[in-house]
């Protein structure tokens, strides 16, 4: 059991608690630098997928997670990154400054949208997204000169200090991109929670009524975290665009949204891990299913018939018991394994029960 | 002439939002948590009402029928309240949003299993017959929906005035723990609005098929437009929500009849958001700034 002695508020805030704590994560990764030489071509493109919806996710978690405005819409930033990335790079910008430009162009558009959305509160924000989200289908549909119509954009190859990096021909490179693009993010996110702003976050997120009380202009906290919320799921979107390498309206559709905001809460709504575990969820889950039943069909006398959207449903049914049983999600169990590991012998049952609430109305807010 | 046409069945339309979101609001009004999955509901109730209705499954009449669907519907929605729901009681009003969600894929998934995923719809006694009024035809269906509607909606807003049980249901919205102290059975009374709003699931989803037809996917776009319709309303008002349909169900023939393509499929979106903006908790709004 480590015992961390502080001896100057730094400590409190500092990214790594000590040295094990860096230690940790620079195996980590170590790992993710490692990995796509120890796996096959097809899992690196698996892999390069749980960084792109780790990277959505994260931008879902800023606002979801951290500022308490659930945000049912969010494929339509992913959206807005993914088309506006690639007209720039098709009218010949080259990939990191159109990436960049993606990232703004969402962000300032969530922040356009933010004041409006930030007078409603709870349900009614999560229903006024999610109609964002329809709207932009359309949108995709009706604004030919930039997003090509019904046909839709195809991803020019990246061309990068004359390295071609392509999603099938260099599936590593392509890998080593996004994970750069996500640490960059994950360094800037973790360094964003322990500012000023990063903590008006946390305040309006706990109260509204007391982080007015403590000076927070709760309007602003709002419109910045969401302008930023949106920008990373802009740069998930420009990224994603490379890895489906065509995207059209269909490419965001409102599910994308609910599974993004789903992904998020399986993974532990309000840390920043639950949007990686919940990536590893979304992502790996179709393939474990579909391995499972071929395994179950050939060894046991079941015969599992190929049921169209079982992946889905099974995703649901985990969400279902998730909500039930650890609301915390797969962070929380994280969370109760590492402090079971901690303490080995001296664990008790009731250490993370939760407290009997009382529904509190919202109509009051 | 033929605006008023527009306008009879955009009526029509709108009386079956008006009634999903009147499902909705019922669960608002007395739990404060959001069925996501009330589309979904009315899906299963559609479909339960073509197994008994239909000639080619069990050949029940339609009044029979609905009833029939109606109580399973009602059942259905008090076992999943006590089975289910009653796990995250007293939780956030985020994690019922999540709950329900799921609770919805899960829906589709079982009908997609149960009766497949091509459309079916519903033989219906009025079907293909018309009414001529002063020159308009009407199809029976709408006419049929248009009255089922205002009869569900009068008796559910007396019950909720009149009624001890639905003044109990109020109070259980306004606050859960006080409700508690006066001695309202808080959980028995969730699990009767959930059975309630099934029935209603069930008569909206019987009418709609028997003026459609339905499909497991029905439930998802189905039930986003029937919540901009309760959301225009205001969640938390009868009258808002039924409303709320009518506007949804009105804008919608208007706006793909005389907006350029393309445009009309986002006219309920966009109003809602309009609403919105303006006044941010719908027509009928019920949220107040909260005083420290």
């Amino acid at each position: 059991m480590r015992v961390i002695f502080k001896n100057s508020y730094d400590n409190d805030i500092n990214l790594f608690e000590d040295r094990v704590h860096l230690l940790k994560y620079a195996v980590l990764l170590l790992a993710a630098l490692v990995m796509p030489w120890v796996i096959s071509a097809f899992y690196v493109g698996e892999l390069t997928s749980v960084l792109i919806w780790s990277l959505a996710g994260l931008g879902l978690m800023l606002i979801a997670g951290h500022t308490g405005q659930v945000s049912l819409g969010h494929a339509a930033f992913m959206a807005i990154g993914a088309f506006s990335h690639l007209a720039l790079m098709l009218r010949g910008w080259p990939f990191v400054p159109a990436l960049i430009a993606s990232g703004v162009i969402t962000g300032l558009a969530g922040a356009l949208i933010a004041r409006p959305l930030g007078r409603m509160s709870g349900i009614y924000l999560a229903i006024a997204t999610l109609a964002l989200s329809i709207i932009i289908e359309d949108v995709a549909i009706v604004a030919t000169p930039i997003t090509g119509g019904i046909a839709g954009l195809f991803a020019p190859p990246i061309e990068f200090f004359g390295l071609m990096i392509d999603r099938y021909g260099t599936p590593r490179a392509f890998y080593y991109l996004c994970l750069t693009v996500l640490i960059i993010v994950t360094l800037g996110y973790a360094n964003l929670l322990r500012s000023p702003t990063g903590r008006s976050f946390l305040a309006v997120r706990d109260s509204e009524v007391s982080a007015r009380a403590l000076g927070v202009n709760v309007p602003r906290a709002k419109t910045v975290s969401f302008a930023l919320s949106c920008a990373i799921t802009g740069l998930a979107g420009a990224l994603y665009a490379h890895q489906a390498q065509a995207v059209n309206y269909e490419s965001f559709l409102v599910l994308i949204s609910i599974t993004l905001l789903l992904q998020v809460v399986v993974g532990g709504l309000g840390s920043m891990h639950g949007a990686f575990f919940g990536a590893f969820v979304v992502v790996l889950l179709p393939q474990t299913i579909s391995m499972a039943r071929s395994f179950i069909n050939t060894n046991t006398p079941f015969n599992l018939g190929a049921y169209p959207g079982m992946d889905t449903a099974v995703f649901a049914l985990i969400i279902l018991l998730m909500i039930i049983y650890e609301p915390r999600g797969i962070y929380g169990i994280w969370i109760r394994l590492r402090t079971w590991l901690e303490l080995f012998p001296l664990y008790r049952k009731g250490m993370f029960r939760r407290t009997r609430t009382y529904l509190k109305t919202e109509r009051m807010r | 002439m033929d605006i008023l046409q527009l306008l009879i069945s955009g009526i029509a339309n709108g009386c079956i939002y008006g009634l999903l979101a009147l499902g909705f609001v019922l669960i608002y009004k007395a739990t404060e948590a959001v069925n996501f999955a009330q589309g979904d509901m009315l899906m299963l109730g559609a479909f339960l009402g073509i197994t008994v209705i239909n000639s080619n499954y069990m050949d029940m009449p339609f009044l029979a029928g609905l009833i029939a669907a109606a109580v399973v519907m009602g059942i259905f929605g008090y076992l999943l309240d006590r089975l289910v729901l009653r796990g995250i009681f007293g939780q956030p009003q985020f994690a019922m949003v999540i709950l329900t969600i799921a609770l919805g894929f899960l829906l589709r998934f079982f009908a997609g299993v149960t009766w497949g995923y091509d459309p079916i719809s519903l033989e219906s006694p009025f079907a293909g017959r018309i009414l001529e009024l002063g020159g308009l035809t009407i199809p029976m269906v709408d006419a049929v929906i248009i009255v089922a509607t205002v009869l569900l909606t009068t008796s559910l807003y007396f019950f909720f005035a009149r009624t001890r049980l639905g003044v109990a249901m109020q109070a259980c919205s306004q606050n859960q723990m006080a409700a508690y102290y006066m001695g309202i059975p808080v959980k028995r009374v969730n699990a009767i609005v959930w059975a309630l709003s099934g029935v209603v699931a069930a008569i909206a989803g019987v009418l709609f098929a028997a003026k459609g037809a339905i499909e497991p996917s029905t439930g998802l776009i189905f039930g986003i437009k029937a919540f901009a319709a309760a959301v225009i309303g205001g969640l938390g008002s009868l009258p808002g929500a039924l409303a709320g349909g009518l506007l949804v169900g009105v804008v919608e023939p208007f706006a793909s009849r005389y907006l350029p393509s393309g445009f009309g499929p986002i006219a309920p979106y966009a109003l809602m958001l309009m609403v919105l903006v303006l006044r941010p908790g719908g027509l009928f709004a019920q949220i107040k700034q909260k005083k420290v």
